[in-house]
């Protein structure tokens, strides 16, 4: 079994977020770049599949769509335990314009892991789209993961519960927290061997871009917070009710 | 030409989100000279499809094929896309729940489509089609086009609100001409949590964060939640440490919220914290670090000894409940 982890290029999660003078892009000066951080427990899954007594799985690919900067959090994939890479030479548009691209690559693969959405825009489109331009299923909220030979089965989060469910390969499991523990920090063993680990460059095939950002804003910022005593806790609460109306 | 508004049930039975959704479509349909036609898939029965009819919606499509029960994202998306071409749908709304942003992108690549989730608000354009969704997990906003004919928009929770609207209702099936061949989820088991309020429902959330000093000390965040009726949850180190399940934290990596109400007892506030939460409408924070970045959050806060504090906050719920 082939399993193909798709990797965003996040910034880093405690980046203070800030957009360029006219407030038509993200300003990315200073900032430092992760893998998207369900993206990097969906890898850690696929390498505990990998490494289980008995395991099925051939080997472990991740891709992303982006420009040369972007291979820093690719080879960082690969210091993890991915054993091969392939990235896409492109910038990446909206959600169909990535999940067009992978679709050209991601055919042949058994399991394919997304995160549930990327911590920049917030999309979570993507592994549903890629699901359905390659016509195989998807399942989303996927909190645990086991394969039996050639059916997955998958815990997912449903609204007020959780709901244990089998697929058969191919399928594409758009996971949340939960599907491993603690993402896998990459041990200067894994970083030497990264080096040498393949990294494919493939060209982007022409696609319409169908949604674009006009500009961004920040939220308002809040008003002073209302302090009270530690002996005040009455009077909050009904302030909660006389003034802010919420109780 | 309509506005298409999928709303799910769990069990047969409609949720807020959904009707929430329902309203927000039924809002976009007035603006743009439409008509708003909700879409039902699985078996719900009269009266709860007819509730539909005080949230401005004209016209139910409803499908009681039982399969869809399982919850299969590519038959579900399959289905929609055979109602949106029916009734002519020229803009589809669904809840960003977990079915909701599970199916848009696979609808949305059947229309050919532009999709955009997390929507916070009516268009701001309808020419250009332009909308404003949550990015960078609520730490900003973006003024987003879509740019084909068709549009998929799910919209976040809790920001547009219940808008009641009596409408006469016309009711009636469809068939979405699914086969058994579409259907390939096989569902073994199902967990549901019984007797809580949900943390994606609920208007008021109390949440604790390490500041509680171990999980021994929740009775007093359980017991606050009971008197107000609201949902528990915890910060990011809480449920690392197994004082809590994972189903209860938020924050940026666990779940997104934006309640009416929101309690951060012992939580300090790191950024990827915030973005969990911003969108809750008020904030109260009790936290003993006087520059606890939760206070920049915050409405309302207090500066001092959490246990303290706690007791006095049940007994004024109780009071204001009784």
């Amino acid at each position: 079994m082939k399993i193909l982890v798709l990797i965003g290029n996040v910034p880093d999660t405690t980046t203070k977020i800030k957009f360029n003078a006219d407030k038509t892009a993200f300003d990315a000066a200073g900032v430092q770049w992760i893998i998207n951080p369900w993206d990097e427990l969906a890898l850690t899954r696929a390498m505990e599949l990998k490494e289980a007594p008995g395991s099925s799985i051939e080997s472990i690919t991740v891709a992303n769509v982006g420009r040369q900067e972007t291979e820093a959090t690719l080879r960082k994939a690969l210091a993890i335990g991915a054993d091969k890479a392939i990235r896409v030479d492109a910038d990446a548009q909206d959600a169909f314009y990535v999940a067009n691209q992978l679709a050209q690559i991601a055919g042949g693969f058994d399991l394919i892991f997304a995160g549930v959405e990327a911590s920049d825009y917030n999309g979570a489109a993507v592994g549903g789209m890629l699901a359905e331009l390659l016509g195989i299923q998807s399942v989303s909220a996927v909190s645990g993961l086991l394969v039996e030979g050639n059916s997955i089965k998958i815990t997912r989060e449903i609204e007020g519960g959780s709901q244990t469910v089998g697929v058969v390969t191919p399928v594409v499991a758009i996971v949340q927290k939960g599907i491993a523990k603690e993402p896998r920090i990459p041990a200067m063993r894994g970083i030497m061997m990264a080096r040498s680990k393949p990294l494919e460059v493939v060209n982007p095939v022409a696609t319409e871009t169908r949604v674009s950002f006009v500009s961004f804003d920040l939220p308002p910022a809040k008003a002073n917070c209302k302090k009270f005593t530690e002996e005040q806790g009455k009077e909050l609460i009904n302030a909660l009710r006389e003034e802010a109306k919420v109780l | 030409m309509s506005v298409l508004i999928y709303v799910d049930n769990t069990d047969g039975k409609f949720k807020k989100a959904g009707f929430e959704a329902a309203s927000y479509g039924a809002a976009i349909a007035q603006q743009a000279g439409m008509k708003a036609v909700a879409v039902s898939l699985g078996k719900v029965d009269a009266a709860e499809l007819q509730k539909l009819a005080n949230y401005g919606i004209n016209n139910v499509m409803s499908s009681a094929d039982e399969r869809f029960a399982s919850m299969d994202n590519q038959a579900a998306a399959k289905a929609l896309a055979v109602a949106a071409i029916q009734c002519n749908a020229e803009i589809i709304v669904l809840a960003h729940n977990n079915l909701g942003k599970a199916i848009a992108p696979r609808l949305s690549v059947k229309l050919q489509a532009g999709l955009v989730t997390n929507v916070t608000g009516l268009p701001t354009s309808l020419s250009p089609f332009t909308v404003n969704k949550n990015v960078f997990t609520g730490k900003a906003v973006g003024h987003t086009t879509i740019h084909t004919p068709v549009k998929v928009l799910t919209l976040s929770y809790n920001s547009f609100g219940l808008v009641e609207k009596t409408t006469d209702l016309v009711v009636e099936s469809f068939d979405t001409g699914l086969g058994q061949a579409d259907f390939g989820l096989n569902v073994e088991q199902t967990q549901q949590v019984t007797g809580k309020i949900l943390l994606s429902e609920a208007e008021i959330v109390v949440a604790g964060g390490r500041g509680m000093k171990g999980p021994e000390n929740w009775s007093g965040i359980e017991e606050l939640a009971s008197v107000l009726g609201a949902g528990t949850a915890c910060s990011r180190p809480v449920s690392d440490e197994g004082w809590r399940p994972h189903g209860e934290h938020v924050g940026q990596t666990g779940k997104i919220i934006a309640p009416n109400l929101y309690f951060a007892l012992g939580i300090s506030g790191a950024i990827q914290h915030l973005g969990g939460v911003s969108g809750s409408k008020v904030i109260v924070a009790v936290n003993k670090d006087p520059d606890a970045p939760i206070f920049e959050a915050a409405d309302y806060g207090i500066v001092g000894d959490v246990m303290k504090v706690l007791p006095q906050f049940i007994e004024a719920a109780k009071e204001l409940k009784g």
